[in-house]
């Protein structure tokens, strides 16, 4: 029973994700309010680099949260929204970074380990089969089945 | 063949263990301006010292330093005697970015620590700040004389700074 009730206490804990910087805007619409929720969840607080802006207290970035309400408001896209924070404070104020020369490794290096991993998998099971194969096909030849059955019987006479 | 492949794995995790080795201790705080290069942003505010004197980016000539500065950040005033070493001994010309901050206040403070800056723009909202990306008071900017932005530092400008500033504005002088 306790132990039910720790979990449920550590759940309602790590339920906890809310966005720590309360501010209040009035969206237009419930669409705008998605689109400002997940545009500020990507993009990072220049001066405060492990959080994003939406849970940064830093000035900054609610200068950059105000920035971002106001252009939501006025209708700018989200490629142009993200275009002009990436102009002022680079790409690194992106935390999910645009596929670019730079960030190729960045992009396609898991894909490219995956695939290396999976040949590799490939390459030892095959080979343990045609291991396995040529085992069975040798087998003992009948010269040794002699053999070993007298050793068997060898042994089976000890013990008797 | 088989050699170098048994080999792999320990030569994959030496190069990995020497990239990430070079990371470490390296400056994160500081994050490359994509501004270097390219004019100072365009903008239309009030100068600090009279609110009916409009400023623009002509107003940046350079070679020059413009700083960005407040009444509010307490590294300005650390790195405020040094700004006025520069432009009085050095003669060198600095601009200022009077950065989110109150025109009574800036002006007091100007009156009492000296002021080193030929012109002042008043930036009350942080909307030039932006435009620059400023993230962190204070910042200060290296233009050239066509107004191009070359170098941004961000922190103090203490000597060894200012060493590193006066090099590159003499090169700047010597490739123009």
């Amino acid at each position: 029973m306790t132990l039910r009730a720790c979990f449920i206490g550590l759940l309602v804990l790590l339920s906890q994700t809310g966005y720590a910087a309360i501010d209040t805007y009035e969206f237009r619409d419930e669409l705008t309010r998605e689109r400002f929720q997940a545009l500020s969840a990507e993009l990072r607080c220049p001066k405060c680099q492990n959080q994003n802006i939406a849970d940064s207290n830093s000035p900054i970035a609610k200068d950059l949260r105000d920035e971002l309400f106001r252009m939501l408001d006025s209708g700018a896209s989200d490629t142009a929204i993200v275009d002009f924070m990436v102009t002022r404070y680079g790409e690194f104020v992106l935390y999910r970074p645009r596929v670019s020369s730079q960030t190729y490794v960045l992009w396609y290096a898991p894909v490219g380990l995956l695939i290396i991993g999976v040949a590799v998998v490939i390459a030892l099971t095959r080979r343990k089969k045609t291991t396995g194969k040529s085992a069975e096909k040798e087998g003992l030849s009948a010269q040794e089945q002699q053999r070993l059955d007298a050793l068997l019987k060898q042994d089976q006479d000890k013990d008797a | 063949m088989r050699r170098i492949l048994v080999l792999l794995p320990l030569l994959i995790f030496v190069g990995l263990a020497i990239f990430l080795w070079r990371g470490i201790g390296q400056d994160t705080t500081t994050i490359p301006s994509p501004l270097l290069g390219k004019p100072v942003p365009e903008f239309s505010l009030t100068s600090l010292y009279d609110e009916n004197q409009m400023m623009s980016s002509a107003d940046f000539t350079g070679p020059a330093l413009i700083n960005v500065w407040a009444t509010w950040c307490p590294t300005c005033k650390q790195e405020h005697s040094q700004l006025n070493r520069i432009a009085r001994d050095e003669g060198v010309t600095i601009y200022g970015i009077n950065y989110k901050d109150d025109r009574i206040k800036a002006q007091e403070w100007l009156d009492k620590y000296l002021d080193p800056y030929a012109k002042n723009v008043f930036d009350p909202n942080g909307r030039l700040g932006l435009d620059l990306g400023v993230y962190g008071a204070p910042e200060t900017y290296l233009i050239d004389a066509q107004g191009i932005i070359r170098y941004k530092h961000i922190g103090e400008v203490n000597e060894r700074v200012w060493q590193t500033l006066k090099a590159k504005m003499q090169a700047l002088e010597g490739g123009a």
